[in-house]
């Protein structure tokens, strides 16, 4: 029954229907209407401190309101990425500029934009909602996009220089470069981390949903506020019946999207071989083999697309003798002035308001942040050692055994989907009751939400020490402990390492949430950088506020210039198996 | 008779010098001071070993680069940006992956601004010309080396380019595949089937060369300079036994293993005031010492000495055995005369040594010979700790080659120095260090 998919393959012709194409189109119409009630809602006044319901009835538009505030972050966060990685690739002024800014962005704490974000955008839209949720978009669409700005930029930096010059032979303009050599060599990259990126929105969007400032309680009616809700009152019934709803919407995520994207995805691979492993996924079958669909895009796109493509050839038609050489304004050049001196500008500017905050800070205030670092420091390392030795055991014996990584692979794709944050009102219910409280909960909540990362880097890293080396230690008779010194450790060092920055990136953030918790009207706090960052949140501490964000950026980023990428780089070099 | 012609070339190369500027003031010359004129109707070959600017000059006539100095005039126009009249088949096939056979070929026609039948029609006939009919609509990764490259011709010939280049479009197939693609491709041309109207072929086979072009351009490096230009006039569908074909290939390998032989026959009138060359740099090719042992091993037994059957014999292309046989002559181990290679009375008692007396040797011949091991050994003497950091040598060679070079030339003399135990090397600490002399080890 399988028909190849070639645009000379005639599908119009026998247009039959199956079943897959009426649910296709009725899970478009359903689509449609979503969208279109939620929006409506949007506008309704901003009603301060808004009853979060608990009842299990109010889940499905919960649910679907959060998913709204993800996909519209998504879609900026996407745009955002095309167009800087692009400016960054093509300018190299301003690559200058644009990419050590974005690891300097990256390193910032969401959360800490979360209250001048949250009072800027109330301050626009006075009395109306729509300021809190496009601040709780715009937080998001921050949490999401800088690994796939990078990743797109790093895809456009590596395209084949042959592939680059057939590009210039051939005289593709911008636009058909663009589309056929510099969007489809990015398409991996992007679809990977946009996965990654829709996780840690979650993660966010847990906390972002239900949050308080100074006194005042800005809440937005959905899953994450509806999860908070229900662990305050201590309602369990409603606290269950709201993980499910998570796990099943993550689940169904990744099956009707993300599965099919990988899949479709394959096909942008440069290599010319064709993997063993090819993902696969029904959906995309499916979608690929309906005549519904191929009509439309033979009669619909097709013809949009060729109109569009000839549109812009036509408006830039190509010289067929050699031009003599004129002067013309040289453009980018221009551009580039233009940008440089705008960043100038911005960059004086905010230095001048930061200087004029932070004067206010005594010599108390910046020793309290400094031994907060040190504290949340320690906490991270304990977090991270405590992940290491579980993880990695066990890491290893699903990752070298294969029937078990059948059987617990998916089930821990599925506890690492779960956002932390989604979990911390339920474990809090347990905490409250165990000595040293938040002191040891916040390690607990930060392992969280950090350990999977390195599990799942591990299970790669067992899964690819190539047999015959194991072999070879089973051959020598190596003891347990020089076959992990000698093999196993080494092998999946730089899988070790990309998992640890990583998840130490993530505890960092995590601490703002976990050491300052306000739970059942009471607030919970244990000392720590997070918990002076919240409190001064809570307070309308600008100053604090800043100087202790300040503070961790400068922690991330030094940390990973001066630990994490030499030893990333010592991974690269000399644990790399080479195969 | 007609004297409207101005001249009849259709591309013009004057003067044309290609460097680059090093981050530490240093200038690496690519390609010095070359004259080409290409001409309708004929198929002219670059040849050169590797490292001699063959596929930068291809790139400076298509247009890719423009040359640091001099001119490139095209239709009695100096050449400003891309050429218009050239289409490029690649070593590497350069095909998109994610498009078909068909959206491939039809790139260069789409972004002519050709109304999509006309570019259709125009692509599939040249599909069918090229004989990939039937793969239209299958994706390059499903396609054998010798098909993907049949795509690269059709798509560079489907935008009728005036003049094809072609950057070793041969070498990444087959032996056998490659021989049919090459025949095809004359028979396209003999035939007049596509309008090119004239073909230059980057390439290191000087087989290839002999049986496609009807010139060929040897290209000498360091710099990468123009050594001599040979007419073929033997009639096309050449037999590779033919004596006259055996002694032209003949005539290009004694060019090629002789470097320092000068110019051949001089083309245009070039400017008499060549540069002069400062201490040329010793560039040490990279091979492995075991490669060396077992050429000098091959040599022992034979009394053929012709460096070109030898090579044949071994189905070895000259980028493939010159390297060899240049490292064995930097280290006085061979001697060649006209072509042909013999065996120093070193290289008689390498060869009947055992290992540790073919080490003594190499260890002799290296510090006798080799400039680079000399400084670094005596280097290393010089230091109390007997170690050197390897930025200091990548300094050291910086001067006279790119970034990229030097790196390549650091790793052959560690490697050279490693197996005549002159020196150690921690890669971890990039380090080089002094070894106990093997005769202190007793």
């Amino acid at each position: 029954m399988t028909r190849p998919l070639t645009p000379a393959n005639k599908t119009l012709g026998r247009l039959n229907w199956t079943w897959q194409d009426g649910l296709l189109i009725l899970a478009v119409v359903g689509l449609i209407v979503a969208i279109i009630r939620t929006a409506a809602q949007f506008r309704e006044p901003f009603h301060v401190n808004l009853i979060i319901s608990t009842n299990i009835a109010a889940l499905p538009s919960y649910t679907a309101q959060t998913l709204i505030r993800m996909v519209v972050a998504y879609l900026a966060s996407l745009i955002f990425t095309l167009i800087y990685a692009y400016s960054a690739y093509r300018f190299r002024t301003m690559a200058l500029i644009l990419i050590p800014l974005l690891d300097i962005l990256q390193s910032i704490p969401v959360l800490s934009f979360l209250p001048g974000v949250t009072l800027a955008l109330i301050a626009m839209f006075p009395g109306q909602r729509i300021g809190v949720e496009l601040s709780s978009i715009l937080l998001i669409f921050t949490g999401m996009t800088w690994n796939m700005t990078f990743s797109f930029y790093q895809s456009l930096m590596s395209i084949p220089h042959e592939l680059m010059e057939a590009a210039q032979v051939y005289r593709l303009n911008l636009w058909q470069r663009f589309w056929t050599l510099e969007f489809p060599s990015g398409v991996i990259g992007l679809v990977w981390n946009s996965v990654m990126s829709v996780a840690g929105g979650w993660f966010f969007l847990m906390v972002i949903e239900s949050f308080t400032l100074g006194n005042q309680d800005f809440r937005l009616p959905g899953l994450g506020s509806y999860l908070a809700a229900a662990a305050n009152k201590g309602d369990q019934k409603a606290i269950w019946a709201g993980l499910v709803t998570l796990i099943a919407v993550i689940v169904m995520i990744d099956f009707f999207i993300w599965r099919p994207l990988i899949a479709w995805a394959e096909r942008f691979k440069v290599e010319m071989v064709e993997s063993q492993n090819i993902p696969q996924s029904w959906l995309l079958d499916v979608l690929r083999r309906s005549p519904t669909i191929q009509a439309i895009s033979q009669r619909v796109f097709g013809p949009l697309k060729t109109a569009l493509d000839d549109g812009v050839i036509r408006m830039f038609p190509l010289r067929s003798l050699p031009v003599t050489p004129e002067k013309n304004l040289d453009f980018p050049k221009l551009i580039n002035w233009i940008f440089v001196c705008g960043f100038t500008v911005i960059v004086l500017w905010g230095t001048w308001e930061a200087a004029l905050l932070l004067k206010f800070l005594s010599w108390t205030d910046w020793l309290h942040v400094v031994k907060s670092a040190a504290i949340t420091a320690l906490r991270v390392i304990t977090a991270l050692f405590l992940s290491l030795l579980w993880t990695v055991p066990v890491g290893v014996s699903i990752g070298r055994n294969p029937r078990l990584a059948q059987i617990l692979q998916p089930l821990v794709q599925i506890a690492a989907s779960v956002p932390a944050t989604a979990l911390f009102p339920v474990l809090l219910l347990g905490l409250t009751h165990i000595a040293g409280g938040l002191q040891i909960g916040a390690i607990a909540l930060m392992m969280l939400g950090t350990m999977w990362y390195i599990l799942f880097n591990v299970i790669a890293g067992a899964q690819s020490i190539p047999s015959d080396l194991m072999e070879a230690a089973w051959v020598y008779k190596l003891s347990l402990i020089d076959r992990w010194r000698i093999l196993i450790l080494p092998a999946i060092f730089p899988y070790l390492i990309t998992g640890i920055i990583t998840a130490v990136g993530g505890a960092w953030n995590a601490s703002i949430v976990s050491e300052y918790v306000t739970f059942q009207g009471k607030v919970m706090s244990t000392p720590g950088l997070g918990a002076t960052i919240s409190q001064a949140t809570a307070q309308s501490n600008f100053s604090l506020l800043l100087a202790a964000t300040v503070v961790m950026s400068l922690l991330v980023v030094t940390t990973n210039r001066l630990v994490w990428r030499p030893l990333y780089k010592l991974a690269q070099d000399k644990y790399r198996l080479l195969i | 008779m007609t004297v409207k012609i101005a001249t009849p070339d259709l591309i013009t190369l004057r003067g044309v010098s290609k460097f680059y500027q090093q981050p530490n003031g240093q200038q690496i010359v690519i390609l010095d001071n070359v004259h080409l004129e290409l001409r309708p109707g004929e198929i002219v070959a670059l040849l050169g070993p590797s490292g001699s600017g063959k596929s930068t000059l291809m790139r400076i006539v298509a247009g890719l680069i423009s040359p640091s100095v001099g001119e490139v005039v095209y239709h009695n126009r100096p050449l400003v940006g891309l050429n218009p009249g050239v289409a490029i088949v690649f070593q590497s096939f350069a095909l998109y992956p994610w498009l078909t056979v068909l959206e491939n070929v039809e790139l260069g026609l789409k972004a002519k601004g050709e109304s999509p039948d006309n570019r259709r029609n125009k692509a599939l006939k040249m599909i069918d010309i090229i004989g990939l009919d039937g793969f239209e609509n299958a994706y390059p990764k499903e396609l054998s080396g010798g098909m993907r490259q049949r795509v690269g011709f059709a798509r560079a010939l489907a935008v009728e380019p005036e003049l094809l280049c072609m950057d070793e479009p041969f070498s990444a197939l087959d032996v056998l595949t490659a021989e049919n693609l090459r025949f095809e491709l004359l028979d396209l041309w003999l035939e007049r089937r596509i309008p090119t109207e004239s073909i230059l072929i980057v390439t290191h086979g000087i087989e290839e060369a002999v049986i496609l072009a009807d010139r060929i351009i040897v290209l000498g490096r360091n710099p990468g300079r123009i050594r001599a230009e040979l007419p073929v006039t033997l009639p096309h569908y050449r037999d590779r036994k033919h004596p006259s074909f055996q002694a032209l290939v003949d005539q290009v390998y004694t060019i090629i293993t002789n470097p320092d032989l000068e110019t051949i026959q001089t083309p245009a009138p070039i400017s008499q005031k060549a540069p002069v060359l400062e201490v040329k740099s010793q560039a040490l090719p990279a091979v492995r010492i075991g490669s060396i042992a077992g050429l000098l091993e091959l040599l022992e037994d034979r009394s053929q000495k012709d460096l070109y059957r030898l090579a044949q014999e071994l189905q070895l292309e000259v980028d493939d055995i010159l390297p060899i046989v240049e490292g064995a002559k930097l280290m006085d181990l061979v001697e060649l005369a006209e072509g042909d290679i013999s065996l120093k009375t070193v290289a008689l008692e390498f060869i009947n040594g055992d290992i540790d007396q073919r080490k003594q040797i190499i260890r002799t011949q290296l510090l006798k010979h080799i400039r680079l091991v000399q400084q670094i050994h005596l280097l290393l003497a010089a230091k109390s700790n007997q170690r050197i950091p390897e930025e200091l040598v990548l300094d050291i060679l910086e001067t006279h080659f790119s970034p990229g070079e030097a790196q390549r030339q650091l790793k052959t003399v560690i490697d050279w120095g490693r197996y005549a135990e002159i020196y150690g090397y921690d890669e971890p600490s990039g380090q080089i260090f002094l070894e106990q002399p093997p005769l202190e080890k007793e």
